[in-house]
């Protein structure tokens, strides 16, 4: 019989430390169906951020160094300068690249180095236990905006990849989500664009992926992509908002 | 013969490193270290390296994290408020188990303080400095020449301990001229890294963390890392030693201090006293036993520093309470005179001084 799915070679047979239902899952997959597409596990170095994305090293079977919260596109920068043949990513969630590690991700981004950067929005600090993320929505009730997320007090939503396609040295920014099938093809189609654009060296490239968290959120799973749709996308709109078509670009 | 070059000491440090195979450099602007960035910014391009002005000290140690875990020899230099900003990296970078250079040209403090010569940063340096259970290997250079030869040995403790190494200096030792030798490295390359990521091809996955979570993991993890620290503090202690048998009194002191104290030394012995010295060059691993032994046989000891007294600890615990310990310190950028030693000599050799 012809085999039509399998586990990419790219992640690790075993058991995943995400709450079920959670997306990270989705999200893990689908870096490892583009690295896979392009037969490039081998040369893939993985940089993972603190939170529920630090066990990258567990679930993909390729090189991989925890960085410091924040600090993943620094470290990433580092490891490409070295290896500028390598693949270099990070896997970073909203805490991490949105709030304390804002400075890296920025400069990174306008020195235009040929990673891609994995983004995981799902509104909320997931491993410290739901407390407020620079993407909490207005209204919003975490662990720290117990009253909901009120902008005179807490500031509001930050939309990152609509902030780095202002950047010249980013190379493809976008927004996808992962709360039904049909959204997880289009996602698939963006992580692999932003491989296929680092392996071309044409700059920094950028995938925000909306993703439920919720155990945080304190609903159940299916309630939790009903969330995503019906109040994250109208905040954080889904779309392309950078595609560099030539690799010289200034 | 080798030539003698004319050399300002934080280029003599960027000659060491380059000399010792340092091919990446990660930093962020701060007095008094820039000549280091500014002459690598020029020279690591020719010869194949790569040099980034980073956003920030953060982001720079976080570089040097991330070209170390890759494999290179890498560097970075500061000064103290940037080195306070680099110790959550370089606490990784212990944790993880990753070589690199880093330099303090220090300035005064604590905050932003000036740009004098100081000696204020010892304990941020010897203690690990950043969270955790960890020591940096830290290297403290006396002269412009040691600036270059210093370079070339921190790398290689650093790769041999699989642990950030440190040069410990100041604005004097790094704005001053003197004659250098510029030997060539030795047979000693730089060793294979086969922990080091660079895809796994033909091999296993690996991978670099801090993050140990089962029962007793971390605990292994510590105690390995105390094995390196024990094993440094047997084999790789450096230290000068002057008249350590004869003396009236021995003098403890690093770095630019203790050219001073050479100076006070010589003076001393004009007038018939006997002042021996012992000048740490690693600052960790603390020479410990040859100033417990002189100490023991000389029983006077001095020890001078330009802070408020931070290696006297190192001394005070190596030594029996029964020794004649005294200090003498000036911080915030004033610098003892020679005269000044010479007078804290004579009170260490009166028994009214203690």
């Amino acid at each position: 019989m012809k085999k039509v799915f399998s586990r990419p070679k790219s992640l690790v047979d075993c058991q995943t430390h995400f709450c079920p239902g959670c997306t990270h899952g989705t999200a893990h997959r689908l870096v490892a169906d583009a690295i896979d597409h392009f037969g490039v596990r081998e040369k893939t170095i993985g940089v993972s951020g603190v939170g529920c994305a630090v066990f990258m090293y567990d679930y993909f079977a390729f090189d991989a160094i925890e960085a410091p919260h924040g600090r993943a596109p620094a470290v990433a920068t580092g490891i490409k300068r070295v290896h500028p043949d390598k693949i270099v990513f990070t896997y970073q969630g909203d805490g991490d690249l949105a709030s304390i590690g804002t400075s890296e991700i920025i400069h990174t981004a306008n020195r235009g180095e040929s990673i891609t950067v994995i983004f995981i929005n799902n509104t909320v600090y997931g491993m410290t236990g739901g407390q407020m993320a620079p993407t909490t929505l207005l209204g919003q009730k975490t662990t720290t905006t117990p009253y909901g997320r009120n902008f005179r007090n807490d500031g509001y939503p930050i939309r990152m990849a609509e902030m780095l396609a202002t950047l010249e040295g980013v190379a493809y920014s976008t927004r996808v989500s992962m709360h039904n099938a049909k959204e997880v093809l289009k996602a698939k189609k963006a992580v692999r664009k932003a491989f296929e654009m680092q392996i071309a060296d044409m700059g920094l490239t950028f995938v925000e992926l909306l993703s439920a968290c919720h155990t945080n959120w304190r609903v159940k799973p299916l309630e939790g992509q009903k969330r995503v749709e019906e109040e994250m996308i109208p905040y954080f709109t889904l779309g392309v908002f950078k595609e560099r078509k030539e690799k010289d670009f200034l | 013969m080798a030539e003698k070059t004319l050399l300002k000491g934080n280029i003599a440090l960027a000659q060491g490193a380059i000399a010792a195979g340092c091919r990446y450099y990660f930093g962020y602007p701060i007095t008094p270290q820039n000549d280091i960035p500014e002459y690598l910014s020029a020279e690591l391009p020719k010869i194949g390296g790569t040099f980034i002005q980073a956003e920030s000290e953060l982001a720079s140690i976080n570089m040097v994290m991330g070209a170390s875990a890759a494999g290179a020899r890498v560097m970075t230099s500061s000064s103290g408020p940037g080195i306070s900003l680099m110790q959550e990296g370089m606490s990784y970078m212990a944790g993880s188990e990753l070589p690199a250079l880093v330099v303090n040209v220090m300035r005064v403090g604590p905050g932003l303080g000036g740009i004098a010569p100081t000696q204020g940063d010892y304990f941020q340096a010897t203690r690990g400095g950043g969270h955790g259970d960890y020591f940096n290997i830290v290297l403290a250079p006396a002269s412009v020449q040691e600036m270059f030869g210093l370079a070339i040995k921190a790398f290689d403790l650093s790769d041999k301990y699989r642990n950030p190494a440190m040069i410990l200096c100041d604005a004097v030792l790094g704005q001053m001229k003197e004659p250098v030798i510029l030997e060539e490295r030795g047979a000693e390359a730089p060793p294979a890294r086969p922990w080091a990521l660079t895809g796994a091809k033909g091999r296993k996955p690996q991978f670099l963390k801090t993050l140990y979570l089962s029962d007793g993991e971390q605990e292994a993890h510590n105690l390995e890392l105390k094995g390196k620290y024990d094993l440094l503090r047997k084999e790789d202690v450096l230290f000068e030693g002057k008249g350590l048998d004869d003396s009236e009194v021995v003098i403890v002191a690093f770095g630019t201090v203790s050219r001073i104290v050479k100076t006070a030394i010589q003076m001393a012995g004009d007038e018939g006293i006997r002042v021996g010295l012992i000048r740490p060059i690693t600052l960790f691993p603390f020479p410990a036993e040859v100033v417990r032994r002189t100490a023991k046989k000389i029983r006077r000891v001095l020890v001078v520093e330009m802070n408020t007294g931070q290696m006297v600890e190192d001394v005070r615990l190596s030594i029996e309470d029964k020794v004649k310990l005294r200090f003498y310190g000036r911080p915030g950028g004033g610098i003892p005179t020679p005269e000044d030693v010479l007078r804290e000599i004579k009170v260490t050799l009166d028994e009214k001084g203690f």
